[in-house]
């Protein structure tokens, strides 16, 4: 047996951090989205998933095409009235924890629709955690907005964590 | 070739009731709405339109007949659009149904059934298609509030 597996350093033999922000750490860096892309903006969105802008890096990489193994609902382009019991469907299918982004200005608020067909901002119907406005929005608004919901998981409870743990 | 086939246009369509002019190199043909199915016949059997483009509609709130019933057919033989339009009134907006010429009129007629509530007589299934079961309305008409939205799922707060 190797020598220096016997002995450890002794600088990595523990680890302080509180049990919230360890899976918070966790979490925030395996968003697995899954893309409700209804609309041109998913040009952007693919775009950004690519190699140039990269959502990889945040850990946001692997598109789930089932809710059920997703935790990130991106919606991304105009929901309509009629679309809207499908998206809610697809919202409470999910696991928890899930997290919701509104990607582009359709999907926060309805943009220039305001007509028969079109619903004003998915926040209507799901709760949603970052809004992207923009039409569609640069790369690096979407990058912002993925940083922003990492730092809001991470700083935020999360109930897994209890006395048994 | 094309103004061969324009002249022909104009005299075979040009009747009693109806006339046809040329706008932007399409044949207008303007007719009641009893003699739509006759034409539309012989424009696909005699003339050659093999192919139905489509058909709208256009609102005219303050004028009687209101609605004018538009239809567009295309010859993939002679590269030529002919346009044909007929008035009908908002009390009885029908018109004769093409679905026993052309099987694309089944879902073309469908959406102008939805969005200015023409009825076509003859196609059976004027569903939504574009809309859904319990729209009320039809929201290309002029009266149709701007902002009225008709939901199908209840808002949260």
């Amino acid at each position: 047996m190797n020598a220096h597996l016997q002995r450890p350093s002794p600088a990595l033999e523990y680890l302080t951090t509180k049990k919230d922000e360890l899976i918070g750490w966790a979490r925030k860096f395996s968003l697995f989205p899954y893309p409700f892309v209804t609309a041109c903006c998913a040009m952007e969105f693919m775009s950004v998933s690519s190699t140039l802008y990269d959502t990889d890096r945040f850990g946001a990489a692997l598109p789930r095409f089932s809710p059920r193994q997703s935790d990130l609902l991106m919606v991304v382009g105009t929901v309509t009235h009629k679309q809207a019991p499908v998206l809610q469907k697809v919202y409470e299918q999910m696991c928890e924890p899930k997290w919701v982004i509104a990607f582009g200005v359709c999907a926060t608020s309805g943009g220039f629709y305001q007509n028969y067909a079109a619903l004003a901002g998915i926040d209507k119907v799901i709760p949603v955690d970052v809004y992207i406005p923009g039409c569609p929005p640069r790369p690096e608004m979407v990058i912002d907005g993925i940083m922003q919901l990492q730092d809001k998981i991470a700083g935020s409870r999360h109930p897994i964590v209890n006395e048994k743990f | 070739m094309t103004t061969g086939i324009l002249a022909t246009l104009q005299g075979t369509l040009a009747g009693p009731g109806q006339e046809a002019t040329v706008s932007h190199g399409v044949v207008v043909v303007e007719l009641a709405p009893e003699a739509l199915l006759a034409t539309v016949k012989r424009l696909k059997s005699e003339l050659g339109f093999d192919l139905f483009l489509d058909v709208t509609a256009v609102d005219w709130p303050d004028r009687e007949p209101r609605f004018d019933v538009v239809y567009h057919f295309y010859s993939t033989q002679h590269h030529f659009r002919v346009r044909l339009k007929t008035r009908v009134p908002e009390s009885e907006p029908i018109v004769d149904s093409l679905i026993g010429l052309y099987g694309s009129a089944r879902y073309m007629e469908r959406e102008c059934h939805d969005m200015y509530g023409i009825v076509f007589r003859g196609n059976a299934d004027l569903r939504p298609i574009l809309l859904y079961e319990g729209f009320d309305g039809h929201p290309l008409r002029k009266d149709y509030p701007k902002r009225r939205e008709q939901p199908l799922v209840r808002f949260r707060k």
